[in-house]
């Protein structure tokens, strides 16, 4: 089944295509890493299919339907370049929010439990402000994961992340990819990247220059697809 | 149902936000007093002075309060990226912005009832005359400031000279609903019932706060996703 099918999109920022009629298609339970040089256009496209920008050209459905569905959204996860979660607020304050805002059964139990999950249980009433960074990119994680997305999309999910956070972001990838559900991840860390995707999609100055499977080839050499289909 | 639920959960956020930092609160309320007490020393407020002006004098201070705390209205939603992820979540656009309305309205409301009697000191004027009618006018000019500055606020977030663009937006917009406010609060102030003509401010401010409520709700979603 198809869970993504990004159809021609361009996008303008004034007269500058940042994205040039890209297109392509994700099933269900797929990992697609995004890949591409700075400023290729990446953070774009994944804004685009979060329903943060409308695309110039061009349309998103993701299972079937409009990325801007509040049912889509409501499958939806993302981890974006901010942590988006509230300073002023505590950890369990925050994940309760979320859990509440995405229609999540019952908030206090599923906030509760994503504490234990992320190790962040013994701080849960700590405001998170006085986090450290560790703890507020393991907060982020159960923030984007607490609803249980079909599909999450990642914007360098990995950058900047510490040990603890990394491993905890890895084991939930894999757990929610085994649960079927579709991910796409913009990345500069290839070998993390490339170690869970099942396909690939380079961006070269917002067109897309390669898709298709990710193979044995480029596991061995990460580099190997940058000299093959990116810019000399 | 869901609709209101979702509302009240993003008010209950930005109040408890607010509540714990007080950043717009200590800035609204303190510029609040600031200007009720320069203006008190700029002219001895006789009676008859007190009555001309206590409309509009309070009604400035009440915009001038409320631009700076609408202004961290979408602003606070900048840190950590919030806004994008409030964005994304399956609460509807028109949900989101009526909740953070609904949360500047009590901040507001707030700090015009700290400011009420501290007007009615300074100036030597019997706010209490009419309470009903103004109870009913300040519900209804300040639901005008609140809706039109949040929507202003979602509109100059992104913009780097947000604090100065805000105001300079919103003050001709309001125009109509704090001459409105104005001129009901001086007769209100004076012991006057509105009737007749002044009745017919009312209706004004009952209009405003439907049309721009209701056009704040179906343009947001284009405000905040371009």
């Amino acid at each position: 089944m198809t869970a993504l099918s990004v159809e021609n999109v361009w996008k303008y920022y004034g007269d500058f295509p940042a994205l040039r009629g890209i297109s392509f298609e994700a099933r269900q339970g797929a990992c697609v890493a995004l890949l591409g040089r700075n400023g290729a256009g990446k953070t774009t496209l994944l804004r685009i299919l979060a329903g943060l920008s409308r695309p110039t050209r061009g349309s998103v459905r993701v299972f079937g339907r409009d990325c801007l569905d509040a049912e889509v959204r409501r499958q939806t996860g993302l981890i974006g370049h901010g942590i988006g979660i509230y300073d002023e607020l505590s950890a369990y304050e925050n994940l309760r929010l979320f859990a509440a805002l995405y229609g999540v059964k019952d908030p206090r139990r599923a906030a509760m439990e994503w504490l234990e999950r992320t190790g962040l249980e013994r701080v849960r009433d700590g405001l998170v402000r006085e986090f450290s960074r560790g703890m507020r990119q393991r907060l982020a994680v159960a923030r984007a994961f607490l609803h249980r997305p079909s599909l999450l999309l990642l914007d360098e999910p990995f950058t900047a992340l510490d040990d603890r956070a990394i491993a905890l972001l890895q084991g939930l990838l894999k757990e929610s990819l085994a649960g079927g559900a579709t991910v796409v991840m913009s990345t500069h860390q290839l070998r993390e990247a490339l170690e869970l995707a099942t396909h690939v999609a380079l961006i070269v100055k917002g067109r897309l220059a390669h898709a298709g499977e990710r193979t044995a080839e480029m596991l061995e050499d990460p580099g190997w697809l940058y000299r093959t289909y990116g810019e000399a | 149902m869901l609709f209101l639920r979702q509302a009240w959960t993003v008010a209950q956020k930005d109040l408890r936000s607010e509540f714990r930092t007080k950043e717009a609160l200590n800035a609204s309320l303190s510029f609040a007093l600031v200007i009720l007490l320069l203006f008190s020393f700029a002219f001895d407020p006789t009676a008859e002075m007190t009555r001309e002006i206590s409309g509009g004098l309070l009604w400035l201070v009440f915009a001038f309060a409320g631009a700076l705390l609408l202004n961290r209205s979408f602003a606070r939603e900048l840190e950590n990226d919030c806004l994008d992820v409030l964005v994304v979540s399956p609460v509807p656009a028109a949900a989101l912005f009526l909740g953070k309305a609904l949360a500047n309205y009590i901040l507001l409301l707030g700090i015009e009832a700290v400011c009420l009697p501290v007007f009615g000191v300074f100036y030597n004027a019997d706010w209490t005359r009419q309470p009903a009618w103004l109870a009913i006018v300040i519900l209804l000019a300040t639901w005008g400031i609140t809706i039109i500055g949040t929507m202003f606020s979602a509109l100059t977030v992104n913009l780097r000279l947000r604090e100065l663009m805000l105001p300079m937006l919103v003050y001709p917009m309001l125009i109509p609903c704090l001459m409105a406010a104005m001129q009901l609060t001086t007769a209100l102030m004076a012991g006057q019932a509105p009737s007749g003509d002044q009745l017919a401010w009312v209706r004004m401010l009952v209009g405003f706060d439907i049309i721009f409520t209701a056009l704040s709700v179906a343009l947001v979603e284009t405000v905040l996703i371009g």
